[in-house]
């Protein structure tokens, strides 16, 4: 039996308690006992983005991320973006720009999209392509990604 | 969800140290691995080459190892200062610029979140970008320990891959160097199958102090092309203070040929990463001029 370590976080605006492995992933955390399965496991090392949470307001890839390490920390996940309103102007301009082909790339691109966004809501195109680099779509559908991130930013930014 | 032929590792204790001094308790007994950004650690952890000891301390809340300050002369950047508070931080920016500028070749910004340049010492990768420019700046480590504070200088650190002069009871608490000068010339120079999130095939820094077209107490730093980070002091030697001329080029470049130690392996051939180090240290010598 593995080292269990209590924690105590935030994870989409609500207080939650659990008991984590201490050799487990945040990304298995999340998508083990909190059963939030938006939150991809591609790569797992880092390289793909597919992962891609947002913590104490940072990106991060949830798979390199230990899941002790939430303790006390705000969490931000896919599954929070949905509000009383519907869903989040970012995955409406993935909807309205068609920028999903198989969809496993896309809540790591949405994630990291609302990131760069709360950084800088008026994004160049270019800023917009160095700000995904860390994110892979297997399906190479970058243009239109591009373009709806474009469109969250020009939302964004009114 | 792990593949079969990974197998989490053995760890026994958990600390969440909250200070240096609670973080030096837990690993006084050498028994103890500190846990930053989590970013080589975390990726080695279930490779069965990880370097977990059987005690994980996580270091990541302890606010004394934050920040990036400037004190009598001196620039002082604390262990778990990320690759992104580097790049955005507005001191660096105007003070050492070559930090941010190699900050925003490392990695992507996910993991630049997430990456601490204690960690990219510690972890001591022949590759590890931020040491170069950093031993460029004439760094100091602070490594602290139940025993005892000392510093060592960056370009003596590394002994191979994975391995450096720390020992195991000590933590890397933070790195200082002296402000450079206003003639201080940094660039930082790195080469990759791809520009985001590559693992260097060939990295290069160069400083010194440029006046007329001369660089004065030049530092040539090379990385991914040795076993650990390559100081080519002869070469150094031999373009210090001098007029850069093609001559002058051309024979630092076969100097410098023969202080790296490239190899072949799956990322660059040594013939690749040769003609790569030449390469950049021909146009970075002609930018000087």
């Amino acid at each position: 039996m593995s080292l269990t370590q209590k924690i105590i976080f935030t994870l989409n605006g609500k207080p939650v308690q659990a008991d984590a492995q201490v050799t487990a992933s945040a990304l298995e955390l999340l998508r083990g006992a909190f059963e939030l399965g938006g939150t991809k496991l591609a790569c797992g090392e880092g390289e793909c983005g597919a992962c891609t949470i947002i913590v104490d307001g940072r990106s991060r890839n949830s798979c390199l991320l230990p899941a002790v390490d939430l303790d006390g920390r705000e969490v931000l996940t896919v599954e929070g973006l949905w509000s009383e309103d519907g869903i989040d102007p970012v995955q409406q301009a993935f909807i309205d720009e068609g920028a999903i082909q198989c969809g496993f790339c896309t809540p790591g691109m949405i994630m990291q999209t609302k990131y760069l966004l709360s950084k800088n809501p008026r994004m160049t195109p270019e800023e917009i392509e160095r700000g995904l680099e860390g994110n892979v779509c297997r399906c190479t559908g970058y243009k239109k990604i591009i373009s709806a991130v474009a469109a969250a930013s020009a939302v964004a930014a009114e | 969800m792990l593949p079969q032929n990974k197998r989490p590792p053995d760890i026994g204790e958990y600390v969440a140290a909250s200070s240096v001094d609670a973080a030096i308790d837990a690993l006084a007994d050498g028994q103890g691995t500190a846990l930053a950004g989590g970013t080589d650690l975390w990726a080695q952890k279930d490779s069965g080459n990880g370097r977990l000891r059987q005690r994980l301390v996580n270091i990541s809340r302890v606010s004394e190892l934050c920040g990036i300050a400037e004190v009598a002369g001196k620039i002082r950047i604390g262990a778990l200062t990320t690759i992104s508070e580097i790049l955005e931080s507005p001191l660096l920016n105007e003070k050492v610029p070559l930090l941010p500028q190699m900050a925003n070749r490392f990695a992507a910004p996910q993991i630049r979140n997430a990456a601490t340049i204690g960690g990219n010492i510690a972890n001591a990768s022949p590759a590890a970008d931020a040491v170069l420019p950093l031993i460029g700046l004439g760094t100091s480590v602070e490594l602290r320990s139940k025993r005892e504070t000392r510093f060592l200088p960056l370009s003596g650190f590394f002994k191979g891959p994975g391995n450096t002069q720390m020992t195991a009871d000590e933590l890397i608490t933070a790195i200082e160097f002296e402000t450079p000068p206003g003639n201080f010339h940094g660039v930082f120079c790195k080469s990759g199958p791809r520009p985001a999130l590559e693992i260097s095939m060939v990295a290069m820094c160069l400083t010194g102090l440029l006046e007329g077209g001369k660089l004065s107490n030049p530092r040539l730093v090379f990385g991914a092309v040795g076993p650990t980070p390559i100081c080519c002091e002869k070469t150094e030697a031999m373009i210090d203070g001098k007029t850069i001329s093609d001559d002058l080029i051309a024979s630092a470049l076969d100097l410098m040929a023969t202080e790296i130690a490239p190899i072949d392996d799956f990322r660059a051939s040594k013939w690749y990463r040769t003609q790569m180090a030449r390469t950049f240290l021909e146009a970075e010598l002609i930018a000087c001029r």
